[in-house]
């Protein structure tokens, strides 16, 4: 087969199969921090970091409470020329994906420009923005809405962000679906390093706490009222009564083993199973799909129940919900089968930035050693669950990371760094 | 019409608040394309947005799209704010 051969600075090498697709890098911009190891520190420390809304009056509104990224400054971190044309959640993106790039120790303009793909989940897009330019529109005319509106509220401006900052040409893309978008994205940027790409940032953030974005928020009927910051949260226990929304997410460097070890980067952890199932049409009575999910997900990573030494719920706080879910969790492992931990509790529900938030928590917890905790929250015996509510040292060698939108599933486990070469060494 | 005159000064700092720039561009910036100066075709329809909402003028797309350096995007908006003959 003939082609016009690229330019070689910028084509993708033929890899075949690549093997492992691991972490190498980890950026977090979430309201317990705004890098990975303030995250942690906060996370891993049981301290929450849910208030009362203060970026609007949230007095009329029947939800007052939301984890807030505080302190926050994005011309500290970002050139002056992107602030007018981005959203909170894309400078939130951009300023994860810097760190998650240096955290991983790769230089972008030193590598092919085709070989690097963007792949990341929003669900709302760039709400605040959206909402000032329509503010603008209506009150004042045309004229005075700015020309960045035509990019800046969209769900894929993340990912265009951050591909034309960093130079980044390969395969790229943009994952609509709300608390799973950050596994569906992740596995998708796997899909990508499999066929060849050689590195992908991927993972998924969400901002928006602005009276448009709250009144959207508003209409799924799923939100705590709850004005107690400790009690409004509070999944698997017996007074559930919905979540609190947050802001922000994670993004992660994401490329084959072999490529992370030929540079010498230290690696987190391996993207080793995924899977995503449909629940049954509402009212046909069928099981949910979530079990599915994990069980598919396990089979994927070719390990089984026994290998997942922690679980990192979704935790929705509805209770007909969490019911569902620690039946699934119960059908795999049994009762009190296995450590699970909502360390959501802390942050809120962050929409496309909550699983992602997750799995850059679980990568941690690997290294770490120490499973997170759930706050605020007294089990329910119903559940059968082993509810992580303290902090817990535990040598751990795999997390899976449970996330569902509405009507749908997804499940990722990821293995630690130190046992990756055992399991595919075929030590296992 | 108006009888203000548009200046080269009046567009860079329009160019600069449209674009978040915070930095003065090095030498002479009047005829070098928009292009080497940094701005892109979004920052160039935002900063024409802007020079029609603050002189109250209608600029012609063609003719826009012509104007490819300060200097004749200056000369551009000035025929505009002449008064007609």
């Amino acid at each position: 087969m003939t082609a016009i051969a690229p330019r070689p600075a910028e084509a993708a090498p033929d890899r075949g199969n690549p093997g492992p697709v691991v972490v190498t890098g980890i950026g977090v911009t979430a309201p317990t921090g705004l890098d990975a190891a303030r995250h942690w520190a906060a996370t891993s420390d049981g301290m929450p970091a849910i208030g009362r809304i203060t970026r609007f009056d949230p007095t009329p509104y029947p939800a007052r409470l939301a984890g807030q990224v505080t302190g926050f400054d994005p011309a500290e971190h970002l050139p002056g020329r992107l602030l007018p044309q981005t959203d909170l959640m894309t400078q939130l993106a951009l300023v994860a994906a810097d760190e998650a790039l240096a955290d991983a120790g790769v230089r972008p303009d030193e590598l092919p420009a085709f070989d690097m793909g963007v792949v990341t989940a929003s669900s709302s897009g760039g709400f605040e923005f959206g909402q000032n330019e329509l503010r603008n529109l209506w009150s004042r005319g045309g004229k005075y809405v700015s020309a960045y509106q035509s990019f800046a509220w969209f769900y894929a401006v993340n990912s265009g962000q951050i591909s034309i900052r960093h130079g980044m040409r390969g395969p790229s893309g943009v994952v609509v679906s709300d608390q799973a978008g950050g596994l569906d994205a992740v596995a998708q940027a796997r899909r990508q390093i499999r066929k060849g790409t050689g590195l992908v940032v991927s993972g998924g953030m969400d901002a928006s706490i602005c009276p448009w974005g709250w009144a959207a928020q508003l209409a799924a009927g799923t939100l705590s009222t709850c004005d107690d910051p400790r009690r409004a949260y509070l999944p698997f226990d017996a007074e559930a009564t919905g979540h609190v929304p947050g802001e922000g997410g994670a993004l992660l460097i994401m490329e084959p083993l072999e490529a992370a070890e030929a540079r010498g980067a230290e690696v987190y952890g391996e993207i080793a199973g995924y899977a995503a199932t449909f629940d049954p049409p509402p009212g046909t009575g069928g099981e949910p799909g979530l079990r599915r999910a994990i069980e598919l997900a396990l089979a994927d990573a070719g390990a089984d129940a026994g290998d997942v030494d922690v679980v990192f719920a979704d935790a929705a706080a509805v209770p007909e919900l969490d019911r569902a879910e620690s039946a699934a969790i119960g059908a795999v492992f049994g009762p009190h089968g296995v450590p699970v931990t909502a360390p959501k509790t802390m942050t809120g529900r962050l929409c496309s930035g909550a699983a992602a938030l997750d799995l850059a928590t679980a990568l941690l917890a690997l290294r770490h050693g120490v499973v997170p905790p759930t706050t605020g929250v007294r089990p329910a015996a119903e559940h059968d669950l082993d509810l992580v509510t303290a902090a817990r040292p535990r040598p751990l060698r795999a997390a899976l990371v449970l996330a569902r939108g509405n009507g749908f599933n997804s499940a990722l486990l990821v293995r630690a760094a130190h046992d990756v070469h055992a399991v595919h060494s075929g030590a296992h | 019409m108006s009888d203000k005159e548009f200046t080269l000064d009046d567009l860079m700092r329009i160019l600069r608040e449209g674009s978040g720039d915070t930095e003065e561009p090095p030498g002479d910036p009047a005829g070098v394309e928009f292009a080497d100066l940094g701005y892109d075709s979004l920052a160039l329809l935002e900063t024409s947005g802007r020079i029609e909402r603050e002189y109250g003028v209608t600029l012609d797309e063609s003719a826009l799209a012509e104007a490819t350096t300060p200097r004749a995007l200056v000369e551009l908006v000035n025929e505009h704010l002449a008064p007609a003959a």
